[in-house]
């Protein structure tokens, strides 16, 4: 019968002023995949701190008991010596190192500290074939894709004889295919024996791979589902502590007439100048309406709203914009902002946040203006509007002091958002605009797309989630390789349509 | 984890005064390091006021401790926007020393006739280093080319200049004793001074120097003014955030903050008085360090700086003009590092070839002290000063110790790397 290789006992964890997690419990045993899930801030990743020794034994109270014996990590060393590994989010691999130098990094094949790289290449090249990658051990991180890279970080892990993987939001930036292929491959890892611990916001992945499932609410243990269980309603309804019975907010479109209109749109690509990301592209959207760009990753999407607000990506753009049927110049970003168009990025840490500064000036960043008289910033109204987005945007947050490098992702989404609805922007470009964010959070965030378009906004949300997608918008355009190849109403719309037309779109000729 | 808690609010408004003592305390916290570098420089000019038997804030010694340090702050104020941008800027005691060069040559040597004149070369010294300061931050700005290696050039190419300017190793004055004023002089007393104590007269009928006391009451004037608008505009604030309902500080806390400062600024002033008044550089100064504060503080463009060095990638796809701003923030420095060179001239009195030399790692080392971030974003500029100013106060005590200038060097190495490790350690512990 099966064992219990991991058992966490009443752990409790306090930050200054905050319990993060108060006894919470989590067993798993040996040979299962275990789910963990939980909204954003739940207190998943520091449980996941607290089990690799990033929080030192010691610093928490509970114990953790690993295969019989009670354990105190100092650090990661310990755990990682044990055959605890864990996966972060974040990857961290080094760019411009090959494959084989970042799996053995700390670690390398070597005597007297010179490394034996025959070693290395071939200890590797078995690696990769284990987690069914077909690279040569040399090329160079940069050089691989997302899904390629997460995939190396599992044959690191592999390389550490781990017993216990621990995976956190391994699927956030891949595409469908890739994560099929990375929840295939640990179900092959389970077969083998091996026991992983899932964390996970995608609840159809969850449901597919689990075991078991533990649900976090706010820093406790709310149940463990068994298999026979597991079902994305009750996971839901255990997660946000109500019945989500809906996970789109209802609304009624008011369409009214043509806000923005692109023609023939082309972008090349800004390094490789032969190389066209946007082949003619038109679109456009009307007024309340909210139109969504399905497509695969790579698809150009991103590409297509960057270079389109203010030039942001590419090169040799070509192309005409039209703002209620006039032509408008968006060579720049503030050329665009001032023709009332605003793009919200699909990486808020990069491209939207200075995380090292407070939620106030991350809110008027884009409309300085609005707050400020003769260039002179006017203290109190930039407070009161950034109160006024706080409480309009449900940002959850002590004050709007807090740094939003502090904030869970969710609420940094809604402090980027916010930003943007405060630059009162006619056009609102969304991209990927729930990545990354829990169910409730995700739920708040279509409320708030729902409230723009009844007051009149023309949105277009870029989104890799088809139900998402299909849940809030009025019209879909399906992009591939750089063109539509598709446009249906929502409401004559499915994921096979949507699929079969990018199948389709993909034979065309360029 | 740390940020999900509380209930959700109702409105903003509400919320913010509810929240009011833990901002307030949050708000004293973050101070905390503005308040303690404050107070460090204060135990630092105690501490030497002690070993130098006295001398330190002899009325005489303040004006030359200010007249000797001006230049770092003034040239601190352009480096702390440079360091705030993500950036670094090398070459500045090589401009100053080549614009304290240039200054001389047109004043002294070469037959400009009318546009000899001080204030002339003045201006057309400043507006040269904004074009020395533009064409640095063009090739950072539009060419991506790291700031350290352009400004590296630069701080090789202007000591090239300022040395061949010169004719190698001379030195070129005297500069006129207008320009001269810049540096050594006072304000005028147009009130007319107050004799306190009359000078003792000798038995020749003339008075001994020192003897005795005046005040010079321009001074006198000038410093209750500013102390009396420092609590009025306080006040005034306070009132506002009130009035709209939000929080302010603690009244006792804001009490005991005005005192203080008044206290301290009075002090200075009154020991200005009993000299010579107030020197003309630190009203110089004085009026540059309230302006870049108000910059930065509450003008948008100040705002954008900081938001360009925090994440300059975000900074532009929020409409910020990122390459222009970068542009403008070296030539702002450019200007201010030739007025630095300005003077240092005057001080001097002539043109040498080694005006300004190593003064960067001094300009570099008091923003660092003052609590900027090498990484950009963070960075305040009553810290810039104040870290210039320990530097200042410690260079001028241990010299009227007799410290050996070598150990001087190793003294001021060790406070700048205690100060930005207590200042990672902070960080680290919040």
């Amino acid at each position: 019968m099966t064992s219990t290789i991991l058992e966490m006992r009443d752990i409790t964890k306090t930050f200054p002023g905050v319990k993060a997690l108060s006894n919470v419990n989590l067993s798993v045993e040996e040979g299962e995949i275990h789910a963990v899930v939980g909204e954003n801030g739940a207190g998943k990743s520091t449980l996941m701190k607290v089990l690799s020794g990033v929080y030192a034994s010691g610093t928490y109270d509970g114990a953790i008991v690993y295969r019989g014996e009670e354990c105190h990590f100092k650090g990661i060393h310990d755990s990682e010596h044990k055959g605890i590994v864990i996966i972060h989010q974040e990857l961290a691999l080094v760019p411009m190192l090959s494959i084989a130098e970042n799996i053995f990094l700390g670690n390398e094949h070597a005597k007297f500290g010179v490394i034996d790289w025959n070693a290395n290449e071939t200890r590797t090249a078995a690696l990769l074939k284990k987690v069914g990658l077909k690279e040569d051990p040399k090329t160079l991180i940069t050089n691989i894709g997302v899904g390629k890279q997460q995939l190396v970080e599992i044959a690191k892990a592999l390389s550490k004889e781990v017993k216990l993987l621990i995976l956190d939001e391994p699927t956030a930036s891949l595409s469908e295919k890739d994560s099929q292929a990375l929840l295939d491959l640990l179900l092959e890892f389970k077969r083998q024996g091996m026991t992983s611990i899932l964390i996970s916001h995608k609840l159809n992945e969850v449901n597919r791979v689990a075991d078991k499932v533990t649900v976090i609410r706010d820093g406790r243990t709310i149940e463990t589902l068994s298999k026979k269980d597991i079902s994305e309603d009750r996971i839901i309804t255990s997660m946000v502590g109500r019945s989500l019975d809906d996970r789109y907010p209802p609304r009624e479109p008011k369409i009214g007439e043509v806000v923005l209109q692109v023609k023939n749109w082309s972008v090349y690509h800004p390094l490789h100048a032969e190389r066209q990301v946007i082949k003619g592209i038109d679109i456009n959207v009307r007024k309340g309406e909210v139109v969504g760009i399905a497509g695969l990753m790579g698809a150009g999407r991103t590409e297509f709203a960057m270079s389109l607000f203010g030039r942001s990506y590419g090169r040799r753009i070509t192309g005409e914009v039209l703002l209620k049927g006039k032509p408008i110049d968006v060579s720049s970003v503030s050329k665009a902002v001032d023709h009332g168009i605003a793009y919200v990025t699909e990486d808020r840490k990069t491209y939207g946040l200075n995380l090292i500064d407070h939620i106030k000036h991350n809110i008027t960043l884009a409309n300085l203006g609005g707050v400020s008289r003769h260039a002179v910033i006017d203290d109190l109204r930039e407070l009161a509007v950034a109160n006024d987005y706080k409480a309009k945007t449900n940002i959850r947050s002590s004050s709007v002091y807090q740094m939003t490098g502090n904030l869970s992702g969710g609420n940094q989404q809604k402090v980027v958002l916010s930003k943007w609805l405060f630059a009162n922007p006619e056009v609102l470009i969304l991209d990927e605009p729930t990545r990354g964010i829990d169910v409730g959070a995700k739920y708040e965030i279509y409320t708030i797309i729902a409230r723009l378009a009844s007051e009149g906004k023309a949105i277009i949300v870029i989104s890799s989630e088809m139900p998402e997608l299909l849940g809030i918008t009025d019209r879909i355009y399906v992009m591939n390789e750089g063109r539509m190849v598709g446009e249906m109403a929502a409401s004559d719309a499915s994921q096979e349509k949507i699929m079969r037309a990018i199948v389709r779109g993909e034979g065309k000729p360029s | 984890m740390t940020t999900e808690s509380g209930p959700a609010p109702k409105s903003g408004v509400a919320e913010d005064v509810q929240q009011g003592p833990r901002v307030a305390v949050s708000a004293l916290i973050t101070n905390l390091r503005e308040y303690g570098l404050i107070l460090a420089l204060i135990a630092i000019m105690v501490f030497f006021q002690f070993t130098t038997s006295g001398t330190l804030f002899k009325p005489v010694n303040l004006s030359n401790l200010v007249q000797q340090n001006s230049f770092i702050i003034v040239m601190a104020l352009g480096m702390l926007l440079v360091i705030v941008s993500g950036h670094i800027d090398l070459s500045v005691g090589s401009v100053a020393g080549f614009i304290g060069a240039l200054a001389a040559m047109m004043m002294v040597i070469w037959p400009l006739g009318p546009f000899s004149n001080p204030l002339v070369v003045s201006i057309i010294c400043l507006i040269i280093g904004g074009g020395i300061g533009a064409a640095q931050g063009y090739w950072i700005a539009y060419h991506r080319i790291p700031s350290f290696i352009v400004t590296l050039a630069g701080m090789l190419i202007f000591r090239g200049i300022c040395q061949a300017l010169l004719g190698g190793g001379s030195s070129v004055g005297p500069l006129p004793a207008g320009f001269k004023a810049l540096s050594s002089g006072f304000i005028p007393d147009v009130i007319g001074p107050l004799t306190l104590i009359p000078p003792t007269v000798n038995a020749a009928g003339k008075t001994i120097i020192g003897s005795g006391m005046t005040l010079h009451m321009t001074t006198i004037v000038l410093g209750l003014v500013a102390v009396l608008a420092y609590a009025y505009f306080g006040l005034k604030a306070r009132r506002t955030r009130e009035a709209h309902g939000y929080q302010a500080e603690p009244f006792t806390l804001f009490v005991i903050k005005t005192l203080v400062t008044s206290a301290l600024a009075l002090f200075l002033v009154y020991q200005f008085a009993s000299y010579r008044g107030l020197p003309i550089v630190l009203m110089v100064m004085g009026a540059l360090i309230a302006l870049f504060v108000f910059v930065t503080k509450r003008m948008t463009i100040g705002r954008r700086i900081y938001a360009m060095g925090g994440n300059a990638k975000a900074a532009q796809l929020s409409g910020i003009k990122t390459e222009r701003l970068t542009l403008l923030v070296f030539v702002n420095m450019g200007v201010l590092s030739a007025l630095g060179g300005l003077i240092i001239a005057a001080r001097l009195g002539q043109a040498v070839p080694a005006a300004g030399l190593g003064s960067e790692l001094d300009v570099i080392a008091a923003v660092f002290i003052g609590g900027a971030s090498a990484m950009g974003g963070v960075g305040q500029v009553i810290g810039a000063v104040v870290g210039g100013f320990i530097m200042g106060v410690m260079n001028n005590g241990m010299s009227i110790m007799g410290v050996n200038v070598d150990w001087q060097q190793v003294v001021k190495g060790l406070v700048l790397l205690g100060a930005v490790v207590f200042d990672v350690y902070n960080k680290n512990k919040g």
